[in-house]
């Protein structure tokens, strides 16, 4: 199982790797980064200076070089806009984007899971057209207008909820339905398909024939495996989970590192940019380690055999 | 056999109708303002006019108008990034799976990478370094779509390679480039054609968020995401600025997703899981 784990995590140390190849190589070949650095009206004295501070007269493999030194140091540079270290902002913000996680992932699990496993049970019934449409909807709406509806809808028109910023529980409602809705129908679809797969597979038929009753045959025996896609769809779950978070964390003005993401984009702040890029490829290589270790902890078949 | 869905192929033919002949649907121009007129609501509601079907923005100008020319950034974007992204995809799928060995190795792990890491951030990053502009998000969204093109391509590819008539073009001398193109290209298609169908919907929505982020067509071209973004500020007193335009994108989205699965249980039921 460690060899497993090892590999995995080498996988990703070599994605993060390509990251900042691709972050770096892109901002130097498609102009100077002094020129994204500096305000438009700098005067020359001013960019030579930057250009010698960040080394950037040097033969680009040096460059390299030095930029993964400092990297590796927790050193990517420093925001133009907050005039500190980029990675200190990125710090500064990233738990706010995590405080919404508990809430989307529960949402898409006690969502999912019933209505997964009922569309399932009665194909064809009414729950499973019902949650069907349902997920066609969620899948075709864009997240970014989900959010900006739901805040005319709940803000504006009925005034129940906050429409931005963080603050008591009542703002955490409106930007977890929108970063969840996605996620909710993707693992619904999933979990409905390899529910139809497990419920016909011999164990399953043997699980009968034994006498077990539907319920522990249902909740114990199928749902177990019929979760394993959702571990191992994890991944690009994930990579969509960022992106959505990039745009409701804009629509609702919530200071995680969705917003920061965004505000590097609007305000050309080209370093912290760079250093948001580089550490989301950190954080998705320690969040799918963990669900790694997860996986081979709930599926012997990866525990055991090498 | 499920029916065809007709609501979707008309929505989708009115999608690229308008988007060809915009210039001439348009009432109004596109990007001209006309401050005397901003604001005013859709046709139906109180103080809206039939002059502005669908109201105007805070500058004045005809959201009806804008929507039109509006499909046409949509479909010139998705066309041009499905040819270059799901292009470069199928190249790499073909010489991945008929290929194999140690290039399908490497080729498999850039692709691995390439799903783990959401694109969108490289999207944005290309829309700093480059610029706004057409080029950048084909570039961008291409950088979203090559790695699913390539996978799926490359599955089909493994189970083709064991046909007979590859081992008989392959007895009767044929090189290496005119299998691929000439004998395992052609049997791809199905699948390819699948996949370009399902993918619209996925470049509409990407291309839609990346003008909402600020990083598509600069203004004042009009883009779905780009109306949605500007009349996200008005939603308490304008908000047909906001909801208007997210309505169409859903509405055309969901027209190209419904017809993808259309296609892909007449074409290649193979490709259910995705």
């Amino acid at each position: 199982m460690w060899r497993y784990i090892f590999r995995r995590f080498m996988q990703g140390i070599l994605l993060v790797f390509l990251v900042a190849a691709i972050v770096f190589f892109l901002g130097r070949f498609t102009g100077n980064p002094a020129d994204l650095m500096l305000p438009e009206d700098a005067i020359e004295a001013d960019r030579v200076a930057l250009i010698e501070a960040l080394g950037l007269e040097r033969p680009m493999h040096e460059q390299f070089a030095i930029f993964v030194r400092n990297a590796l140091r927790g050193d990517l540079g420093e925001s133009i806009r907050y005039r500190q270290s980029a990675v200190e902002v990125f710090f500064s913000r990233l738990p706010n984007t995590l405080m919404l996680i508990p809430g989307v992932m529960a949402l898409a699990l006690i969502m999912a899971i019933p209505l997964g496993i009922l569309s399932a049970i009665r194909r064809g019934g009414i729950i499973d057209r019902l949650s069907g449409t349902l997920a066609v909807l969620g899948i075709a709406t864009p997240n970014f207008w989900l959010g900006i509806l739901l805040i005319y809808l709940f803000s504006v028109q009925l005034g129940w909820l906050p429409s931005a910023r963080m603050g008591s529980w009542q703002h955490y409602v409106l930007p977890t339905v929108t970063l969840g809705t996605f996620l909710v129908a993707g693992y619904m679809r999933l979990i409905r398909s390899s529910m139809l797969e497990v419920l016909d597979s011999e164990f399953v038929k043997l699980a009968r024939i034994k006498g077990l009753s539907e319920t522990v045959v249902v909740w114990k025996h199928c749902l177990r495996n019929a979760l394993l896609p959702v571990l191992t769809l994890w991944g690009v779950f994930l990579s969509g989970l960022v992106t959505g978070a990039i745009v409701t964390e804009t629509v609702f003005a919530w200071p995680g590192i969705g917003r920061l993401t965004y505000e590097a984009v609007i305000f050309r702040d080209y370093p912290l940019l760079q250093a948001v890029i580089i550490m989301d490829a950190v954080l998705i290589l320690f969040i799918n380690l963990l669900v790694d270790i997860l996986y081979a902890y709930v599926d012997p078949r990866i525990r055991l055999t090498n | 056999m499920k029916t065809l869905p007709w609501t979707s192929v008309i929505i989708i033919c009115t999608m690229v109708f308008v988007a060809l002949f915009a210039p001439w649907l348009a009432p109004h121009s596109p990007i001209e303002q006309s401050l005397a007129n901003k604001l005013l609501p859709p046709f139906w509601q109180d103080g809206g006019s039939t002059t502005y079907l669908l109201g105007t923005d805070e500058f004045g100008r005809d959201v009806f108008s804008r929507l039109l020319y509006g499909a046409r950034v949509s479909m010139t974007v998705s066309a041009l990034a499905l040819l270059v992204g799901g292009g470069i995809g199928l190249a790499i799928g073909i010489i991945s799976g008929y290929v194999g060995g140690r290039v399908d190795g490497v080729l498999m792990r850039l692709v691995d990478a390439a799903l783990a890491f959401p694109a969108i951030l490289f999207a944005l990053l290309l829309a700093v370094t480059m610029g706004q502009g057409l080029r950048t998000i084909v570039i961008a969204i291409s950088l979203l779509l090559w790695a699913t093109f390539a996978r799926v391509v490359r599955g089909e590819v493994l189970s083709i390679k064991q046909r007979d008539y590859i081992a008989l073009a392959r007895v009767h001398g044929c090189s290496l480039l005119r299998i691929m193109v000439t004998h395992v290209m052609p049997n791809v298609a199905n699948t390819f054609m699948v996949l370009l169908t399902l993918y619209v919907g996925v470049v509409i929505v990407a291309e839609a968020s990346l003008s909402f982020l600020g990083a598509g067509i600069p203004p004042p071209t009009p883009s779905w995401g780009l109306m949605v973004a500007e009349g996200r500020g008005k939603i308490t007193s304008a908000w047909w600025l906001s909801l208007i335009p997210g309505i169409a994108i859903t509405l055309v989205v969901l027209a190209f997703n419904l017809f993808g699965d259309w296609l892909r249980d007449r074409l290649d039921p193979k490709l259910r899981q995705l």
